[in-house]
């Protein structure tokens, strides 16, 4: 009762300063708190599985990141920065970064929406939806493409024709990422208990007020990862495109295409740069996430 | 009365969950709705709270018409078997939840959220999260979270179910203990008999969604209104026709007079009580006794003894009961 985290590191003595004749790294040791919890809990088997883990990610990851970056930064920084100051390359990012966003806001609410409905209500035909929901998962994106052309192409029995337009993009982009929202909070809204609700109600708390300050904060991760996970899909998606967006140069152009049209040319060091800078939005992209997440889990 | 139940019937499907319930429960007091698993008690709480609603039949709770009202219109506080926290909340936020919800001001929850803490021995926990409490302390926390918007009936659904038997007698003595303080009406759901002899002032024994007696618990134990009331409330035993408590035997190894002959069929001791069956023309009886009793008597295996009622036990008619063992 009485011996907090706090409270057992500070009986414990000040570690000793560090013998080191560094003398900055020294003054930054002493400066912090005592640790409590030891730097490493790994074993002889743990070290061995983190090994190889690194060594797999790294082959597979850390290594070809490294790649794209170097070679990117071949013919130094004006180089770099001239394939970015080009308007049809700046015109393809933005595109690709604005319509991916706003797919994933547009996930984030139809998708909650949908596991709610998934999760808490009956219906006929609920199962069918349940298994529906994956198609866009699996179908090739090809075919992805060539489904909404039928719909909404030239020939659409709607009689609106987005084809090679920017809506093409948005529709694309949506149809291959709806599941993601969808599929990583219907676990978590099944595993949500009632009673917390009920507990929420007989203390006098609206329908709306459960869900802002009861429901939500307990969904905010499992929302953060679904529009993650459709962020990365959406700014790399390619397949559903080439059919439908028509990749018109400052109209439909994405960047993966543009990726394309670089290597195609021969152009490797600003296919490269162009990645680069793609990687580089999509880890403040999650960084983002995980501040927002962070948030909203603490404000109930 | 504080809440009064009217002609309450409530059917999950084709299960029976309560039918015609009619229960008064006096203000300030401590009652145990007292039963066996899926007798319908859960279900008449969650009614009263407004969590379920009854198919007919009416909830009046300190004199207002409640059966139409939504829950947080009752002003009632309820806690749940599995504490039903707020994870993502500290315990202090937890607490000040209602109260934040009724818009009070800052000082007054701050004020209140703390006395309430200290009621219920976790002030040094205030800011830390439900997960890094025991089962016990989330409860208690649970508890506080209840009282704080001060429910004109505190309802508590197997309260101690989840949490292992130490932690529950001290919490069952504590409730006790707070209620004495609080005065709250306050009506707790148990299938512990002990719990609800140790704890209420009153006790109702539901049973088949049907309420089969009302009374205070030296009433219900001395006087049970039937066979399942007596047998719920403790052990009993057959002997010629009637049933008794296994305690309430006399027995003496030499022949007297009315009482019932029969043989031992077996010896068991459990801490310091001794459990012995006897065979008897009209069936099986299990006696029980202290440890000195049974060696006075130099009782064994295939011993004759016979048996009779002591004067003054509680005993029932045992035609039709389908409690014996």
């Amino acid at each position: 009762m009485t011996s907090g985290p706090g409270l057992a590191g500070a009986e414990r003595p000040a570690p000793p300063a560090s013998p080191s004749s560094d003398g900055g790294r020294r003054r930054w040791r002493v400066r912090r708190s005592p640790r409590t919890t030891p730097r490493s809990t790994l074993t002889r088997g743990a070290g061995l599985g983190l090994g190889l883990a690194m060594t797999w990610f790294s082959l597979l990851v850390l290594l070809p990141l490294a790649a794209i970056v170097a070679t990117a930064g071949e013919n130094g920084v004006s180089r770099y920065l001239d394939v970015l100051r080009n308007d049809q390359t700046w015109a393809a990012v933005t595109l690709t970064v604005g319509q991916a966003a706003l797919v994933t806001i547009v996930n984030v609410v139809v998708g909650t929406v949908i596991a709610w409905v998934l999760v808490r209500d009956a219906f006929p035909g609920k199962a069918l939806l349940n298994v529906v929901i994956d198609i866009p998962f699996a179908l090739p994106t090809i075919v992805a493409g060539l489904v909404l052309l039928s719909l909404y192409g030239p020939k659409s029995p709607l009689g609106v024709d987005w084809a090679f337009t920017r809506y093409a993009v948005f529709l694309a982009l949506a149809f291959v990422t709806l599941p993601f929202v969808v599929r990583t909070v219907q676990p978590v809204l099944e595993e949500l208990d009632a009673d917390v609700e009920e507990a929420a109600a007989s203390l006098g708390a609206g329908r709306a007020t459960i869900l802002r300050r009861i429901v939500l904060p307990a969904l905010t991760p499992a929302i953060t990862a679904g529009a993650a996970l459709s962020f990365a899909r959406a700014i790399s998606e390619y397949g559903s495109l080439v059919l439908l967006s028509g990749n018109k140069p400052f109209a439909t152009e994405v960047v993966s295409v543009r990726v394309l049209t670089f290597i195609e040319n021969g152009n490797q060091a600003s296919a490269a740069a162009l990645a680069s800078v793609m990687l580089a939005v999509a880890l403040a992209v999650i960084v983002l996430l995980d501040v927002v997440q962070r948030r909203v889990a603490r404000r109930g | 009365m504080s809440i009064e139940v009217r002609g309450l019937n409530k059917s999950f499907g084709d299960f029976v969950a309560l039918s015609d319930v009619n229960v008064s429960l006096p203000t300030g007091q401590l009652t145990a709705l007292l039963g066996p698993s899926g007798g319908g008690k859960s279900t008449l709480l969650r009614i009263i709270a407004g969590l379920d609603t009854a198919d007919s039949g009416s909830v009046t709770i300190e004199g207002v018409e409640a059966t139409h009202l939504p829950p947080q219109k009752r002003n009632v506080g309820f806690v749940f078997q599995h504490y039903a926290v707020f994870k993502h909340m500290t315990v202090a936020k937890n607490v000040a939840f209602g109260l934040e919800i009724r818009k009070r001001p800052k000082a007054e929850i701050a004020e209140k959220v703390d006395e309430l803490l200290r009621l219920v021995h976790l002030s040094q926990f205030a800011h830390r999260l439900p997960a890094q409490l025991s089962g016990g302390q989330r409860q208690r926390m649970a508890l506080a979270r209840a009282l704080a918007v001060e429910p004109s009936v505190l309802l508590l659904d197997e309260p101690f179910g989840a949490l292992d038997a130490k932690v529950r007698k001290e919490l069952r003595d504590w409730l006790r203990r707070l209620h004495d303080e609080v005065h709250v009406t306050t009506v707790f759901v148990t299938h512990d008999q002990e719990e609800a002899l140790e704890v209420a002032d009153e006790i109702v024994v539901i049973n088949e969604g049907r309420v089969e007696q009302v009374g205070a618990p030296d009433t219900l134990y001395d006087e049970p209104a039937n066979d399942f009331v007596m047998g719920f409330l403790g052990e009993i035993t057959r002997l010629g026709d009637v049933l008794l408590r296994p305690h309430d035997i006399a027995v003496s190894t030499a022949a007297v007079p009315d009482a019932l002959a029969g043989r031992v069929t077996r010896v068991l001791r459990v801490g310091f009580e001794v459990r012995v069956s006897v065979e008897t023309p009209q069936g099986e009886t299990l006696v029980v006794m202290t440890r000195t009793h049974a060696r006075s008597l130099g009782l064994d295996v295939d011993a004759a003894v016979w048996l009779r009622p002591e004067p003054g036990a509680t005993t029932v008619p045992a035609a039709g009961s389908s409690l014996v063992r």
